[in-house]
């Protein structure tokens, strides 16, 4: 994808001629790396300051300067809201949602796209045709009926809820980013297989699926942002305290400590957090599902 | 290319998983919306047909014109901010060091979550401790705006962190574009003695058209259907003033328990959304000569 030949500067040269023109060329360059980095501390200032108000007392975040260092580090309001603010059930309530619909997503959209780009069948222009229509349509045209589904069959405050909505919305997406790097898998390996009489599960489950392995850890990424940050689905669908998770949770906990502001900031240190390690391992996966589930397809 | 032969009850069991939970969480619920429409019903009790009264309702509703309208003003801002990013973009790709770094840094804020999002600019707006309305007065403002709580200014402050939290997203789609440009084409004009500007401007640009359409019509849906740091910051208030579809139809539906007039909202949002979809398909047409 990446395609930089930014070593190439030959044609540098020749702009380098006249030595006017030079300097007027890194002015300008000078100018246009200030406007990025300006964009770049824009985007990041926000989440430095609510860091910084996640470490202080409410004297300090009310009295002092806003960008006046903690005097020091108090980590308190992290232990406070992690045991007495139920913070610590709706985490892991969270990871469990997240990775059982990502698990669910990645099998069932590695199984279906397996179908739609290696076996032969009718129909399957228009079952992905169906699954990428899916990407524009509203989840709250969806809602009401979802929540008297649900609510018939028992399913209403209950994780599967979750579970089964996130896969089904996350599952055009991620049929997205699977598609391409499906279609550029060379067919020979299976051919070969066939002819040495594997049948169409041992080759999905030995051969396709291990060689699709990076495309899977970017879907799996990107599936894990969605799900961890979603809000609308457990804010319809789930009503006690037990089943929140962390978007929800932190939504109630500052409802009731909404003058805690330290408390508040840790609270909200806790959704960020696991996205930022994660980020920060695995940016160029993060960079390409985007870029991936985004427009190509 | 050949496709490998497998039996009905294999494409079943590849096919039919995903299938069906798209058809019974996302297909069939929007129809079913489209029926719920047809009904008085408050969410538990009975169901009474009325057919096409909460469909005429809307179309006289105030209420509902007025979310619309500000969906709208939403879909506008958001596609005029789609310039600032592209020209980020433009130079960014650019022969940029560190590119790649700063194309990163601009992606966070689109990864956390609504809520946090929300939560943090609440704070940011908070019209006594805020960091914006505490850097106003030493500045020399002595009456800062209340921001979310000013019916003139709700709407317009929360499409602030909007645009912050999307820039990265854009910016990404755009740079990735740009750099799909051939370099052959780039260093011709350069020989040929192009400027920079003129190297983004003719050449660069008109080659990711269609890209800039697509992205186009992703800001406006993505608008209309618009939801999470609305609800969570203002809930559509004060009085209605930063009320969108997406909340008229939730605070309906889910806080005034009137579902079926709710459903007939949630319908009108989905046929406002295909009919941008519509429109994306049409622009698109020739998408794949870049791709």
């Amino acid at each position: 994808m990446e395609i930089l030949d930014e070593k190439l500067n030959m044609p540098e040269a020749i702009v380098k001629k006249a030595s006017e023109r030079s300097l007027i060329h890194r002015i300008g360059k000078a100018a246009l790396y200030a406007v990025l980095i300006v964009i770049a501390l824009i985007q990041l200032f926000p989440i430095y300051w609510l860091a910084l108000f996640s470490l202080k007392n409410n004297y300090e975040i009310f009295n002092l300067s806003p960008l006046a260092l903690p005097q020091e580090l108090r980590f308190e309001n992290y232990i406070k809201v992690w045991t007495e603010g139920n913070i610590a059930t709706y985490f892991f309530n969270s990871i469990f949602y997240t990775v059982s619909a990502v698990f669910l997503t990645i099998l069932l959209g590695s199984m279906i796209t397996f179908a739609i780009t290696r076996l032969q069948w009718r129909g399957n222009k228009i079952v992905l045709g169906l699954f990428m229509l899916g990407l524009m349509i509203p989840i709250h045209s969806t809602l009401i009926p979802l929540f008297n589904t649900y609510t018939a069959i028992g399913l209403i405050n209950h994780p599967l809820s979750l579970i089964l909505s996130y896969t089904a919305f996350n599952m055009p997406v991620t049929i997205m980013i699977l598609l391409g790097f499906y279609e550029a898998l060379p067919h020979e390996i299976e051919e070969a297989a066939i002819i040495d009489g594997a049948s169409i599960h041992q080759i999905f489950f030995r051969i396709t699926l291990p060689m699709t392995a990076p495309v899977i850890a970017t879907a799996a990424i990107i599936n894990m942002i969605y799900n961890w940050n979603e809000f609308v689905f457990v804010n319809t669908f789930i009503s006690s305290d037990e089943l929140k998770t962390l978007t929800v949770g932190i939504q109630n906990f500052i409802g009731q400590y909404s003058t805690d502001w330290g408390a508040i900031g840790a609270t909200l240190m806790f959704s960020i957090i696991p996205i930022l390690i994660i980020f920060l391992i695995l940016s160029d996966r993060i960079v390409e599902g985007i870029a991936a589930g985004s427009i190509k397809g | 290319m050949n496709r490998l032969k497998a039996s009905k009850l294999d494409i079943l069991i590849y096919v039919g998983p995903a299938l069906v939970l798209l058809l019974g969480i996302v297909y069939i619920p929007i129809l079913q919306t489209g029926y719920f429409g047809l009904m008085e019903w408050n969410g538990i009790g009975q169901k009474t047909f009325v057919g096409l009264e909460n469909y005429f309702v809307l179309l006289q509703d105030t209420k509902f014109w007025s979310s619309a309208y500000h969906s709208l003003i939403l879909a506008v801002a958001s596609i005029i901010s789609l310039v600032f990013y592209l020209a980020i973009a433009v130079i960014l790709a650019s022969r940029i060091k560190g590119a790649n770094l700063l194309r990163k840094i601009y992606l966070i804020p689109m990864l956390l979550a609504s809520v946090a999002i929300a939560q943090l600019w609440m704070k940011i707006y908070n019209p006594t401790n805020g960091m914006l309305n505490i850097f106003l007065m030493k500045i020399g403002f002595e009456n800062p705006p209340a921001w979310l709580g000013d019916a003139n200014l709700a709407l317009y402050a929360i499409i602030l962190p909007t645009i912050w939290q999307y820039a990265g997203f854009y910016i990404l789609i755009y740079y990735a574009a740009l750099k799909n440009v051939p370099e052959s084409l780039v260093e011709a004009a350069r020989i040929d003695g192009a400027s920079s500007l003129q190297i983004a401007t003719k050449i660069k640009l008109p080659l990711i058209m269609n890209v800039v359409k697509v992205t186009i019509v992703l800001a406006a849906v993505g608008s209309l259907k618009y939801f999470d740091l609305i609800y969570i910051m203002t809930g559509g208030g004060p009085s209605g003033s930063s009320e969108v579809m997406a909340s008229y139809m939730y605070n309906t539906a889910f806080n005034k328990f009137d579902f079926g007039y709710g459903s007939a909202i949630g319908f009108f949002l989905l046929i406002i959304c295909l009919v941008a979809t519509f429109i994306i398909q049409r622009l698109t047409i020739s998408d794949k000569d870049l791709y």
